[in-house]
């Protein structure tokens, strides 16, 4: 088999790749495959760039090429290119214009994962002072001081409400 | 440090065997993570490199989990340490392409290891024997907690955790899982269950190259979702998708050796015979060869060899291990000759998994 780049050099270098049901098939020399960085320098097999093919289906509108991120300085047009985000504040300069990309390859806008136990977070904040609140309950029941008990348990209920809200 | 003491050392994943590991080989989930508003390592200045480098350390010095780590300057390392490495399933092809303002923290057991300054700012992943998705999962959540209580990681409440590349967004986690599947691929059904993997939003790929006709008949199954999903429900829809296949590739086996045993009865001792008798061998062959062998394991055809040193001996016959074993550079014919004769001793101890 002849490589499919430059049509002249055996074709060594055989790759498939099979992401949500697309098979792309490559047959490339060994040359061709580094320059496509298919191989790296001891020819084993890199992932190809999805992203970056995916990132230039959006956004074809001239005016999102001029968005920028303040903390970083990258372009939108940069993203477009390298399917790569500056730093954090990225995914808020570019809020807009990610949605679409981002249910494009995950199929969700939502992350319903593991929560930061961030010691600023409300939720972790209420959760450690529920903690607190539950001790302080249990104290007072052993104490009989049943009125503050109560009041303590209701105090628990509220903030409860508020983390799942 | 070099990676000096990694060279004499197995990996613990490597010295044992978990569930499933007739035809699952190893388990690994790795979590990406970035530190808020220091630019990712692609558009970071030295500065800020070293500032990520800094916290990180500082973050591993506080925890206890972490303690004990090994920690790898990759400045100080050559092309073939770094090769060494990947070996080994440390690092990825991609870590140590830049190499400046780099590290890498290892566990003792490289159970558990961290690269800093990748495509993320970190990238921290356990890896375990056979299917152990769920504890190896456990074991790296605890871990980055650890970290992440004396540090703060970009996170927004809506998309989770921020990664550099939107592909990660979310979890920021990646599970994976590497299987063995010779008899899918003997009996040529390996096709029909990639491409039903596929459909299920899960990816699957040859280990070794070459698509569906891949070297070894090595296969990693992997999420391609990180969003969306919490990261036990990832785990599972993984876990669930590894048994079905496991399930396929142990009809394949039974199917096989119902229609023809003694074809593949003679294609296993073959593969031994050459094995113990070899001479001089490149790595893909190895790879064939060993491939087989552990395939007559499985199929209790082949008893006085014991699958773990089959297991060991996939990662230590690789080309850039070959030579850290042996202590310098080699070309690839003396490679060629060095790892016949590794092959040899190893297969006369017949399976007593001692030292390399």
């Amino acid at each position: 088999m002849i490589c499919q780049i430059c049509e002249e050099r055996q074709a060594t270098v055989h790759y498939t790749e099979i992401i949500n049901n697309q098979t792309v098939e490559l047959h490339l020399c060994e040359d061709c495959a580094r320059k496509k960085e298919i191989i790296d320098q001891f020819g084993n097999f890199s992932m190809t760039d999805l992203v970056k093919g995916l990132a230039g289906f959006i956004g074809t509108e001239s005016k999102e090429e001029n968005l920028k991120c303040d903390n970083c300085g990258l372009l939108f047009s940069d993203f477009r290119k390298t399917g790569r985000f500056g730093c954090s504040e990225c995914y808020k300069a570019f809020r807009a214009e990610l949605e679409p990309l981002i249910k494009r390859i995950h199929g969700s806008t939502k992350h319903v994962g593991n929560f930061v136990p961030s010691k600023h977070s409300k939720e972790v904040q209420a959760l450690s002072k529920i903690e607190k609140l539950k001790a302080e309950m249990e104290k007072a029941v052993q104490q009989e001081a049943f009125e503050n008990a109560a009041k303590i348990r209701d105090q628990i209920k509220r903030l409860e409400k508020g983390i799942k809200k | 440090m070099s990676v000096a003491k990694l060279v004499g050392q197995i990996a613990g994943w490597l010295q044992k065997e978990g569930p499933l590991s007739d035809i699952v080989i190893s388990s690994r989930v790795r979590l990406a993570r970035n530190y808020d508003m220091i630019p990712f390592p692609h558009r970071a200045n030295r500065e800020q490199l070293k500032e990520v480098i800094l916290k990180t350390e500082k973050a591993i010095d506080g925890s206890k989990y972490l303690k004990n780590v090994l920690i790898i300057d990759m400045s100080e390392l050559t092309d073939m340490d770094i090769q060494f490495l990947v070996e080994k399933h440390l690092i990825s092809r991609e870590f140590g392409k830049s190499r400046a303002e780099q590290m890498l923290a290892v566990s003792d057991k490289e159970i558990i290891s961290i690269m800093v300054n990748e495509e993320d700012h970190l990238r921290l992943q356990c890896i375990q024997s056979g299917l152990q998705l769920l504890d190896s999962w456990r074991l790296i959540n605890q871990a980055t907690l650890e970290l992440e209580s004396q540090v703060e990681f970009a996170f927004s409440k809506k998309l989770g955790y921020l990664t550099s590349c939107p592909t990660n967004v979310g979890t920021g986690m990646r599970a994976s899982v590497l299987i063995h599947l010779p008899a899918l691929v003997i009996t040529k059904q390996i096709g029909k269950v990639l491409q039903a993997v596929a459909k299920l939003g899960i990816a699957i790929r040859g280990l070794y190259g070459e698509g569906t006709e891949a070297y070894g008949n090595f296969f990693q199954i992997s999420n391609q979702v990180t969003l969306g999903y919490s990261e036990e429900d990832i785990i599972n829809n993984i876990e669930c998708v590894v048994k079905q296949v496991v399930g396929y590739e142990e009809n394949a086996r039974t199917l096989m050796i119902k229609e023809d045993k003694k074809a593949i009865e003679d294609k296993i001792w073959r593969a031994y015979g050459v094995l113990s008798n070899v001479r001089i061998i490149d790595f893909q062959e190895t790879l064939n060869l060993l491939s087989l062998l552990r395939l007559g394991i499985g199929l209790k055809m082949i008893d006085k060899i014991d699958r773990i040193l089959v297991n060991k001996m996939f990662i230590i016959t690789q080309p850039a291990y070959l030579q850290k074993l042996e202590g310098k550079k080699l070309v690839p014919h003396e490679r060629d000759i060095v790892r016949a004769s590794l092959i040899r001793e190893n297969l006369e101890r017949k399976g007593t998994n001692k030292d390399v």
